[in-house]
Formats: structure tokens, C-alpha cells, sequence
């Protein structure tokens, strides 16, 4: 039963936004993974670029930009203030993401 | 070639594309046929001199399995080019020099790129030869004739060149974009020219819409095109795809070229255009450039793509 009630707040965790903790974005396939996510003030968002090819994670308000993130590596940044910041690949602009900062 | 080149309005283009395979096809006045390679390779189409030659896609700095040695792979494309019985007049690099635009790979490119025998080389950026966004470090290095723009033109032979950048005016979910200076600039550029004239454009990114969802193409390119539509014969070449991809719409003919570094899917045909890994002995029949000849005594211009093996 305990079991059953663990398994049962694991998915129920699952299903939360990421929040209030550090998050990343994993990079797969030309597409943010999650495309949204959403994090606390003062957390750091990690994107992991699991593809062979270089990525970018680029803020559209100019907040943040990586350049170029080689097959492999990471980019992360600290949002300090609250907001919806969207980004793109700038070197495939059909990628793009949201972080959302409460 | 000797003597201006001056095509009539009937002018045909003339396209060879080939493959390691040997399959081949040609695009005379809009219709596809196919070709022999036989026929490509005979002297008749060999003394013809090259007007240019496009190399696409060298990718330097890129490292992973699709292909380990895009220097030797770039080096042997150079060395295709300088082993042609007539050297073409100038060479164009339709971008993506370097992988990731560090500065160490364009001198890696620009060190590789001198031991070409043509006098002259031209380029233009692909999105990873701006991949900061700006672009500074690409026109540091090969902004010069277009003061900083990226975007210029030149005649050659007889023939109108157009030199555009299509990188540079990313839209968040959209296709590149050569926004509304360079669009003004090249109406400008085209006004007065003779519809006889022959029109060369070179852009990285396709210059019409192949797959939308890989952004393999540029959103405002209709507007380019509403400008290039009088002229008689217009030749469009990009790269970016890794591959040939042609199209035929009127008397505008748009064809994409290999890459030196390594082959991407074709479209839709994987979950993202990343590199395509090919058994390493099929590596150099899915690697090439494009020679492109004006054909005098046919007042055509003609195409046709080498690989590397």
C-alpha cells in the first residue's frame, strides 16, 4: 500500500510543471524539450544539446544568448527575475522554448 | 571563355546533375531528361570553360561521425576544382564555412581556400558562419566588398551576379529572411538591366520553400523572385541542404548543391535535418560542388555537379 501511495506522488510530481528548483532543456531532434518550462526565481535553467548539430538558445528580449552549443555540451543561465522569457535557435528558427519564471 | 557572352531571350538553361552512381539528368528550357554521363563527361562538355564553380557546406570545425575530416573532404573538393582542364573565373562558397563561426575555423577555411588556383573567390554566409548573430566575425573576414552588408553584386562574362544573405533575419518559428534594406537594394540593383542578360543569385538558404517544418526556406523570397521574373534566364543556387534539390518555375531555375562536409536527409525523411551518417566508403558520392558553364554556341548556361567520389 505504501508502495502504491509512493508510486502514486512520484507520477503526481511528475505531472507538476518543474518548478521552484533548478530545470533543463534537453535539445533533441531540433526541438527544446520541454518546450516550456517553468522555474522559481533565482534558478538555473540547463539546456542540454543532445543533437549533432550546433544549437543556440537565444532570448528574443536579448536576456540571454549561448551562441553556438556544439553537439554535446550545455549552456545554462540564472533567472534572477519573474517573467515569461521566449527564446529561439537562431540558427533554426523553427526551435523555439519558453522559460517561465514565478 | 573568350568574348562576351550575350545569350538571346530564347536562351535554354542547361542542367547536369550527377552522382557517384552515374545516374544523371538534365534540365533543357524547363523539362527534365534524363542524361548520359558519358555524354557529360566527353571531351565536347569538358573544354568548355567553367564560368565558376559553387562549393557549399564545408562545415569546418565539425567533428562528429558523419563525418571526422571535413578538411580533407573540403581540401578534396579544392582539389577537384584545381584539377579542372579549364579554371573557372572565380569560385563561390554559398556559406556554412565553419561549423560553429569560431575564429580558428575561419582561418582553418581561409588557409584551405587559398590553395585554389582561381584568382577569385566569393562567398556568402550560411547561419553557422553568424551563429552569434551578428555576423562579425564572417564580415571581419569577407565583408569588404560589400562594405559590412554581406549582400553585393559583380559581372562576369557577360553574366549578372547577385550575392544575397539570408541569415542574418531569423524569425522566431519561420524560414530565413532577407529583409526589407537588402530587398530595396536588390530591386535597385536589377532596375535598367536588360532582360537578355543572364542573372546569377547565390543565397545559403534556399530561396524557395523545400520543408517548412526544417525551415528549408526563406520567408520573403517571393518578393526577390517578383523582381528576377522579367529577366530571360535566371539561375538561382543556394546550399544549406546538404543535397540537390532542383526546381524549374518559368525561366527561373533554382538548384541546390552538395555539401563538402557531410549529407543531410532528405526532407521529412528523419526527425530532424541533423547530419546523416552514411557507410564511410559512400561518403565522397554524397559530397560535390556545381561547375557552371555558359555555353556559348547553345546561349545557355549549364550545370553540373561532381562529387568527390
Amino acid at each position: 500500500m505504501m508502495n502504491r501511495i509512493l508510486v502514486a506522488c512520484a507520477f503526481a510530481m511528475l505531472a507538476l510543471p518543474a518548478m521552484g528548483q533548478d530545470a533543463t532543456v534537453s535539445i533533441k531532434n531540433f526541438m527544446f524539450e520541454p518546450m516550456n518550462v517553468e522555474v522559481s526565481a533565482g534558478s538555473t535553467v540547463t539546456w542540454q544539446n543532445n543533437d549533432e548539430e550546433p544549437h543556440t538558445v537565444t532570448s528574443e528580449e536579448g536576456l540571454f544568448r549561448s551562441g553556438g552549443i556544439d553537439g554535446g555540451a550545455k549552456f545554462s543561465f540564472r533567472f534572477e527575475k519573474p517573467g515569461v522569457y521566449k527564446y529561439v535557435c537562431s540558427i533554426h528558427p523553427q526551435m523555439v522554448g519558453t522559460v517561465t519564471v514565478k | 571563355m573568350t568574348g562576351k557572352f550575350t545569350p538571346t531571350r530564347r536562351s535554354a538553361l542547361r542542367c547536369l546533375a550527377y552522382g557517384g552512381a552515374g545516374t544523371a539528368f538534365a534540365l533543357a528550357g524547363g523539362i527534365l531528361t534524363t542524361f548520359d554521363v558519358a555524354d557529360a563527361e566527353s571531351p565536347a562538355a569538358n573544354h568548355l570553360k567553367p564560368l565558376f564553380v559553387q562549393i557549399s557546406d564545408s562545415h569546418i570545425g565539425f567533428n562528429k561521425d558523419a563525418n571526422p575530416d571535413v578538411r580533407g573532404t573540403f581540401l578534396r573538393a579544392i582539389g577537384l576544382i584545381n584539377r579542372m582542364p579549364a579554371q573557372p573565373r572565380f569560385v563561390m562558397h554559398t556559406g556554412d564555412i565553419t561549423h560553429l563561426s569560431k575564429p580558428e575555423e575561419f582561418d582553418t577555411a581561409a588557409e584551405i581556400m587559398k590553395s585554389l588556383s582561381a584568382a577569385e573567390v566569393h562567398t556568402v554566409p550560411g547561419e553557422h558562419d553568424v551563429i552569434d548573430a551578428t555576423g562579425q566575425g564572417y564580415m571581419e573576414r569577407y565583408g569588404k566588398p560589400s562594405a559590412g552588408r554581406g549582400y553585393y553584386s559583380f559581372d562576369s562574362g557577360g553574366v549578372h551576379f547577385v550575392a544575397l544573405v539570408n541569415v542574418l533575419n531569423f524569425k522566431p518559428g519561420g524560414l530565413g529572411a532577407l529583409g526589407s534594406d537588402q530587398l530595396s537594394w536588390l530591386k535597385a540593383d536589377l532596375a535598367g538591366r536588360p532582360v537578355s542578360q543572364p542573372i546569377v543569385v547565390f543565397a545559403h538558404m534556399p530561396l524557395w520553400t523545400i520543408y517548412a517544418p526544417w525551415g528549408w526556406g526563406t520567408a520573403d523570397a517571393d518578393a526577390a523572385m517578383s523582381f528576377l521574373r522579367r529577366f530571360g534566364s535566371v539561375t538561382v543556387l543556394n546550399g544549406h541542404i546538404h543535397q540537390i534539390v532542383q526546381k524549374i518555375e518559368g525561366s527561373i531555375t533554382f538548384h541546390t548543391a552538395r555539401a563538402t562536409a557531410y549529407p543531410q536527409p532528405r526532407a521529412g525523411m528523419a526527425d530532424g535535418p541533423g547530419p546523416l551518417k552514411v557507410p564511410s566508403d559512400q561518403l565522397a558520392s554524397m559530397l560535390g560542388l556545381t561547375r557552371v558553364t555558359a555555353v556559348r554556341h547553345r546561349h545557355a548556361i549549364a550545370l553540373d555537379d561532381r562529387t568527390l567520389g
